[in-house]
C-alpha cells in the first residue's frame, strides 16, 4: 500500500490534526476482552481506589492504540508505522457515567530522516492532563 | 523486595504458537474503535497490496503481555505483581501482523535497573514466523512501585 502523505510535502513542524477519542467504561470491559488484559483497575471501582488510584482507569495500551490511529489515519497505510512507542505519564481516569473521558491527541513532524522515514512527536491529553510523554513514531511515506 | 539481578538476560518461549485470525483482528480494531478496512476488509487489504487483512499497531501486545506473563509470574524474579504498572512500551515492525501468520515469541529481560524508589524491568519480545520471518519486536518496560525500598541501590 502506498501512504497519501508524500515525504516531499512533508515538513519538519508539519502538524497532525488534532483527534478526541471518547473512552468510555463499556469500551475499557470492550478492551479488555479483545486484550487478554483483565487487570481489575480497568473494571473495578472499589479495588482501583483501594490501591492507591483516583477510579477506574483506562488500558494505557487503549490509549497507545487511539494515539496510533492519528498517525495512521493520517499516513493512510497502518503498514507505514516502522516504530511507535510511548511512555505512559499519567493514567485516563474514566468516570462512571455516560460521558466517559476523553483522550486529546495531535502529533508534529520533528525529523526528516533517509529512506523516506519521518519522526512524529504525539501528545496525548485527558481533564488536561499528560497521559503520554516522550511518545513518537516512525513512518515511512511514499 | 527487589528483583533478583541474577536472572537479566534470562530468555522466555511462548509455550505454543499464536496464530493471527481474521476475526481476533476484527474483535481488537472494534474495541479500539479503529473503523480502518484494511483490518476488517480482505478484498480492501489485497487492494492495498496486502496478502489479507493486517493487524492494527498496538495488536502484537496480545503476544507480548503473554511473554510478560510468563517472565513476572517467574518465581526466581522474587517479583510483586500487585505493584506492577505499565512504564514504557516500544513496537520496531519489519511488517504488519497479517492474518494467517503464525507467530513465535522470544523474551529477554533485557534491563532491570532502580529509579527512585522504584524498580524497573524491562522485556524485549521478538514476535516472528515459524518460518524465522522477524515480524515485530515489542519492548515492555514495567515499573514495580516501591520495589527498592528495601532493596539494594
Amino acid at each position: 500500500m502506498t501512504t497519501t502523505v508524500r515525504y516531499d510535502d512533508v515538513e519538519v513542524g508539519t502538524e497532525l490534526p488534532e483527534q478526541t477519542y471518547p473512552v468510555r467504561r463499556l469500551d475499557l470491559i470492550r478492551y479488555a476482552g479483545a486484550s487478554g488484559d483483565f487487570n481489575v483497575i480497568h473494571w473495578n471501582e472499589r479495588v482501583a481506589k483501594s490501591v492507591g488510584l483516583p477510579g477506574v482507569i483506562a488500558h494505557g495500551m487503549l490509549t497507545m492504540a487511539e494515539a496510533g490511529r492519528l498517525v495512521t489515519d493520517w499516513v493512510g497505510d497502518p503498514g507505514a508505522i516502522v516504530e511507535y512507542g510511548v511512555r505512559f505519564s499519567a493514567p485516563v481516569v474514566v468516570p462512571d457515567d455516560d460521558q466517559g473521558a476523553e483522550i486529546v491527541v495531535s502529533g508534529k513532524v520533528t525529523e526528516k530522516r533517509g529512506d523516506n522515514q519521518v519522526v512524529i512527536a504525539i501528545t496525548a491529553r485527558s481533564g488536561g492532563v499528560k497521559v503520554l510523554a516522550r511518545s513518537t513514531a516512525v513512518v515511512r511515506l511514499a | 523486595m527487589a528483583i533478583n539481578r541474577d536472572l537479566l538476560g534470562r530468555v522466555y518461549r511462548s509455550p505454543e504458537p499464536y496464530e493471527v485470525t481474521r476475526g481476533k483482528i476484527r474483535e481488537f480494531a472494534d474495541a479500539i474503535q479503529d473503523p480502518n478496512p484494511v483490518y476488517r476488509d480482505t478484498a480492501e487489504a489485497k487492494a492495498a497490496g496486502y496478502a489479507d487483512v493486517i493487524a492494527p499497531p498496538t495488536f502484537p501486545i496480545i503476544m507480548g503481555m503473554e511473554a510478560a506473563g510468563q517472565a513476572v509470574t517467574d518465581p526466581e524474579l522474587r517479583l510483586d505483581f500487585s505493584m506492577v504498572v505499565h512504564g514504557d512500551q516500544r513496537f520496531r515492525y519489519s511488517r504488519p501482523l497479517q492474518a494467517g501468520d503464525v507467530v513465535t515469541t522470544v523474551t529477554t529481560i533485557s534491563d532491570i535497573k532502580v529509579l527512585g524508589g522504584n524498580e524497573l524491568i524491562t522485556l524485549e519480545s521478538e514476535i516472528s514466523t515459524l518460518a524465522g520471518e522477524h515480524v515485530v519486536t515489542s519492548v515492555n518496560m514495567l515499573v514495580v512501585r516501591g520495589g527498592a525500598a528495601q532493596g539494594e541501590k
